[in-house]
C-alpha cells in the first residue's frame, strides 16, 4: 500500500511562554525534508517545546503549527521521549495501549504488538514487567511502540541521551529503519551532533527560542552560516578542528 | 479486668453464634459498603486527578475535607433521607442493613475518591505526558493509570474497609440497633458496655481489633508483593 | 479497548485475584444465613420503637420469641429515648410504640399520631447513689426530701437528660421538689444526655446518685459501689403504655400485625410472660393492664386546672378530685 507523502509542518511565529519567560520568541520554519531532520540547539533554545508544540502536547500562546492542507488530528504521530513511560504491566501491555486511542479489534491489536516487539528485538521478552528493562531495552519498547502506531510522522527528544554507546547504536539503527518507511517524516531533537550527522538530512537550529539556520545537514554542519549556529557548532564540536571534517565524516557515513 | 478478658476469650473460642452472627453482618455490611465506595470513588478520584477544569482545586480541597466527616452526620443525612417521612420514605429502607449500607458507602466514597485522586496523581506526574502523547482519551487515561496504580488503590480500599468496619455512628443511627437484624459490632460493643456486660463487649472487641490487624496485614504485604514485582 | 489485551501474566493474573476475591466475599456472605429478621415475608414483620430501659433491661429478649410463637410475627425492636421513640413514631418509622410516660403518650394521641392506647406495665424508679451516701439519703421512702437532701449536700447526681421517661420522671420530681438544678447549671448536676446504662456507668464511676428504673437496676452489672438508696415512693410509679402509629396517619403503617402486639401484650398470655420475667428471682415489671386509671380515652385537657386534676390523677390521688369534675379525668377503671 503506497503511504501518501507525509503534510510539511509549518511553525508560523511561534511564541510560548514559561515562568514569564518567551522559551519560544517567533520561531518560524517549515519542516519538509522526505527524510531526518534534527533539531539542534544551546540548552534553552527550545528545542524540546518546539518538539511538543508540533505534537500538540503544548498550546502556542501565538502562532501557529499546520500540516499543509491536513488537518492536524488526522496526521498520525508517535512521539518517542528520552525516557519512555512504563506503566506497571507486562511489555506487550506497554505497547499496547500505544494502539489504544484507536479501537482496533483485540486480534488486530495483538498481530501489531507481536510484529513491533520483533522488529525491536523484544519479542521473547514480551510477558515481562516493563519496569524491569534496563534502560536500551525500555526505548527499544518505546520504538516498539512507534511501529505499532505506523505513524507518518515520528518525533524523537533526545532518544539516546541516557544509553551507553552500542545501546545507542541500536536505536539508531531502528530509527533509521523506521524513516525508511514510504512517506515518512522525522523529527529528531538531539545534543549528540556525531548522531546528527549520522542520521540526519536536514538540520534546523534554534537559539533562544528562534530558527536561526536551516538547510541540508551537510551544509549546516560544516558551513554554518549565522553567527549562533556557528558558535554553537564550534562549542560542541571541540575534537575537529574545522566544520569540514565533520563534513568528511558525514559523507563517509 | 484479667476475669473480663478471660470471660471474653472463652466466648469466642467457644464460637458463640450470636457473636458470629453479628461478625458476619459487621463483614456483609462493611464489604458492600466499600465495594460501593470504591465503584463510585475510584474513577471519581482518578478524573479529578487527570482533569483541569474551572473549579478544580475547590473540588480536590472539598474531598479532602470530607474525609474526616463525622459517622454520626453521615447516619443523620440517611436517616433524613430515608425516615418514611423524608424524601425516599417510600422505599422503606430505614432499619434495614440496606440502609446500613448506604450510609457506610456514603461514608467511604469521598476517602477513596480523596486517596485515589492523589495516587493517580502521582502516577500522572510521570507518565501523564506518555499518555497523552498516546491521544489516549481523558478515560483511558484514567483507566491506564489506575491500572498502574492498582496495588495502591488495593490499599486504599482496605483503608476504606477500615474506615467503615470501626464506625459505630451511621450505622447506629440508620440501623437502629435491632436484635438479630441490624446490630454490628459497633453497635453490639457500645450496646453491652451500656448495660456494663464487658465480656461480651471486649469479646466482639478483641474480634474487631483481629479483623482490623489482619486487613492490614493484609495490606502491607500485598504492597511488599508489588514493589517486588514491578517496583 | 482492552489496554492488557496480550498479557497473559501480571495484569490479568491482578484482575483474576481481584475477582476471586470479590466473588470469595459474595460467596461467603451468601452462605451466611440473613439474619431471620430479613428473611422474614414483610407482612410478618413489625417495628417497634421502645425505650432502653425495656430493651437493656431484657425484657424483649424474653418476650418476642413468646410473641412470634404465638402470632407468627417477627418484632424487630429500635430502643432509643421515649422522646426519640415518639419521634419515630409522628414520622411513622415504627408500626408500634412501647414507652413510659404517660404525660407524653397522651399528648402524642391527642395529636393523632397515635391510636389504641393501652396500659401494659409498670415499676419503679429508684434513686441508686454511693455506698457512702453523702447526702444521707440511703433507706429514705420519700424523694422529694431525698432530692432536696441531695441538693442541700451538693451531692454529685447524674441526670439522663435526653428526653427519656426516666429523664422526664426525674424533672417532675425536681419540679416537686421546688428545685431546678438543670436551669441553675449546679454544678453538682450532671446532665449525661445518654441512655439508662451510661447513666448508670457515668454515676458509678463518678460515685454519683441517679435515677433509675428498677428494671435497668437490677439487669445493671457493672455497679461498682452504687447501692439502692431511696425506694418506694408512690411518686416513683412507672407506666409503660403501647399504642398503634396511626395509621390514618401514615399509610404504611402494619395496622393488622402491630395490633395483635398490642392486643398480644395486654392479653392474659402477654401479661404472664411479663409478670415471668425475672432477674436474680425478682420480677422487672408489673403486668397491670385494666388494673390502673386509664386515660386511654380522654382528650388532653386544654385548661390549666384540667392538666392539674390529670397530674393529680397520674399520681393516684383519685379521691382528692373536686366532685364538680363532668368530664372524665381517667379515674375512672377500663
Amino acid at each position: 500500500m503506497a503511504e501518501p507523502a507525509s503534510p510539511p509542518i509549518e511553525l508560523r511565529a511561534l511564541v510560548w511562554r514559561a515562568g514569564g519567560r518567551a522559551v519560544i520568541d517567533g520561531l518560524t520554519a517549515t519542516i519538509d525534508s522526505p527524510g531526518i531532520t534534527a533539531i539542534i540547539g544551546p540548552n534553552g533554545a527550545g528545542k524540546s517545546v518546539t518538539l511538543r508544540l508540533i505534537d500538540q502536547l503544548l498550546v502556542p500562546d501565538a502562532g501557529s503549527v499546520r500540516f499543509g492542507a491536513r488537518q492536524a488530528d488526522t496526521v498520525r504521530r508517535a512521539f518517542v521521549f528520552q525516557q519512555p513511560g512504563l506503566l506497571r504491566a507486562s511489555v506487550a501491555a506497554n505497547v499496547a495501549i500505544a494502539l489504544a486511542a484507536r479501537r482496533l479489534p483485540r486480534t488486530e491489536t495483538q498481530v501489531r504488538v507481536r510484529s513491533a516487539l520483533a522488529r525491536v528485538g523484544l519479542a521473547d521478552r514480551a510477558g515481562d514487567p516493563a519496569r524491569k528493562l534496563s534502560a536500551g531495552e525500555a526505548q527499544r519498547l518505546a520504538m516498539a511502540r512507534a511501529w505499532a502506531i505506523e505513524p507518518e510522522l515520528l518525533l524523537l527528544d533526545e532518544p539516546t541521551a541516557n544509553l551507553d554507546p552500542s545501546a545507542t547504536a541500536a536505536i539508531e539503527q531502528l530509527i533509521l529503519d523506521l524513516a525508511r518507511r514510504p512517506g515518512m517524516k522525522v523529527v529528531l531533537v538531539s545534543h549528540n551532533l556525531g548522531q546528527v550527522a549520522r542520521l540526519a538530512q536536514d538540520v534546523l537550529v534554534l537559539h533562544a527560542g528562534r530558527a536561526v539556520e536551516h538547510g541540508p545537514a551537510r551544509e549546516v554542519l560544516a558551513h554554518p552560516r549565522s553567527l549562533a549556529a556557528r558558535a554553537y557548532l564550534e562549542r560542541e564540536l571541540p575534537w575537529t578542528s574545522s566544520p569540514s571534517a565533520v563534513a568528511a565524516r558525514h559523507a563517509s557515513g | 479486668m484479667e476475669r473480663t478478658l478471660a470471660e471474653a476469650i472463652a466466648r469466642i473460642a467457644a464460637l458463640d453464634a450470636e457473636v458470629a452472627a453479628i461478625a458476619w453482618l459487621s463483614l456483609r455490611v462493611s464489604g458492600l459498603a466499600t465495594l460501593a465506595g470504591c465503584a463510585v470513588g475510584m474513577p471519581l478520584g482518578a478524573l479529578v486527578a487527570i482533569t483541569r477544569f474551572p473549579g478544580r482545586q475547590g473540588v480536590v480541597t472539598a474531598l479532602n475535607a470530607l474525609m474526616g466527616l463525622p459517622s454520626v452526620l453521615v447516619g443523620l443525612l440517611v436517616y433524613l433521607l430515608l425516615s418514611r417521612s423524608g424524601p425516599l420514605g417510600p422505599l422503606g429502607l430505614l432499619f434495614t442493613p440496606t440502609a446500613m449500607v448506604v450510609a457506610q458507602s456514603i461514608l467511604v466514597a469521598p476517602l477513596v475518591a480523596a486517596l485515589t485522586r492523589q495516587a493517580v496523581e502521582d502516577a500522572d506526574r510521570e507518565l501523564g505526558e506518555q499518555l497523552r502523547s498516546l491521544r489516549l482519551s481523558a478515560w483511558q487515561r484514567a483507566r491506564a493509570l489506575m491500572l498502574d496504580t492498582r496495588w495502591t488503590l488495593v490499599v486504599v480500599a482496605m483503608a476504606a474497609f477500615g474506615r467503615a468496619i470501626a464506625e459505630v455512628g451511621a450505622v447506629l443511627v440508620v440501623g437502629g440497633n435491632i436484635a438479630g437484624a441490624t446490630r454490628t459490632m459497633t453497635t453490639a460493643i457500645s450496646l453491652e458496655t451500656q448495660k456494663g456486660d464487658l465480656p461480651l463487649a471486649v469479646a466482639l472487641g478483641l474480634v474487631l481489633v483481629a479483623l482490623v490487624l489482619s486487613v492490614n496485614v493484609l495490606a502491607s504485604l500485598l504492597r511488599g508483593h508489588a514493589m517486588r514485582a514491578h517496583g | 479497548m482492552d489496554v492488557v489485551a496480550i498479557s497473559r501474566r501480571g495484569a490479568a493474573r491482578f484482575g483474576l485475584s481481584v475477582f476471586a476475591a470479590v466473588a470469595a466475599l459474595f460467596a461467603l456472605m451468601a452462605a451466611v444465613p440473613p439474619p431471620a429478621a430479613l428473611a422474614q415475608d414483610a407482612a410478618r414483620t413489625i417495628t417497634i420503637a421502645s425505650t432502653t430501659s425495656t430493651e437493656q433491661s431484657g425484657l424483649f429478649k424474653h418476650l418476642l420469641p413468646a410473641f412470634k410463637a404465638a402470632t407468627g410475627i417477627e418484632a424487630r425492636v429500635v430502643a432509643v429515648g421515649t422522646g426519640q421513640a415518639l419521634d419515630i413514631g409522628r414520622r411513622g418509622d415504627a408500626d408500634v410504640l412501647l414507652v413510659h410516660d404517660r404525660e407524653a403518650e397522651l399528648k402524642f394521641v391527642a395529636e393523632g399520631f397515635g391510636v389504641e392506647r393501652r396500659e401494659v406495665m409498670s415499676n419503679d424508679f429508684v434513686i441508686a447513689g454511693p455506698r457512702a451516701d453523702p447526702a444521707r439519703v440511703r433507706g429514705s421512702k420519700d424523694v422529694v426530701t431525698a432530692l432536696r437532701a441531695i441538693a442541700a449536700a451538693k451531692s454529685p447526681f447524674v441526670s439522663r437528660g435526653d428526653r427519656s421517661g426516666t429523664h422526664a420522671a426525674e424533672l417532675r420530681s425536681w419540679k416537686e421538689a421546688g428545685l431546678d438544678p438543670a436551669a441553675s447549671r449546679a454544678a453538682w448536676y450532671r446532665e449525661v444526655g445518654q441512655g439508662m446504662g451510661p447513666a448508670l456507668n457515668t454515676a458509678a464511676a463518678m460515685g454519683a446518685y441517679v435515677l433509675a428504673d428498677r428494671g435497668t437496676w437490677l439487669a445493671f452489672r457493672n455497679r461498682a459501689e452504687l447501692v439502692l438508696a431511696v425506694e418506694g415512693d408512690r411518686r416513683l410509679f412507672n407506666q409503660y403504655g403501647v399504642m398503634l402509629v396511626n395509621p390514618a396517619r401514615h399509610s404504611h403503617v402494619k395496622r393488622e400485625a402491630g395490633m395483635r402486639f398490642v392486643e398480644w401484650i395486654t392479653s392474659a398470655a402477654g401479661q404472664q410472660a411479663i409478670a415471668d420475667y425475672k432477674v436474680d428471682g425478682e420480677p422487672l415489671f408489673f403486668p397491670n393492664h385494666g388494673k390502673t386509671s386509664s386515660l386511654a380515652q380522654a382528650p388532653w385537657p386544654a385548661s390549666a386546672a384540667g392538666a392539674a386534676d390529670v397530674h393529680r390523677a397520674l399520681q393516684g390521688r383519685c379521691r382528692d378530685l373536686p366532685a364538680r369534675r363532668a368530664v372524665p379525668s381517667g379515674c375512672e377503671t377500663t
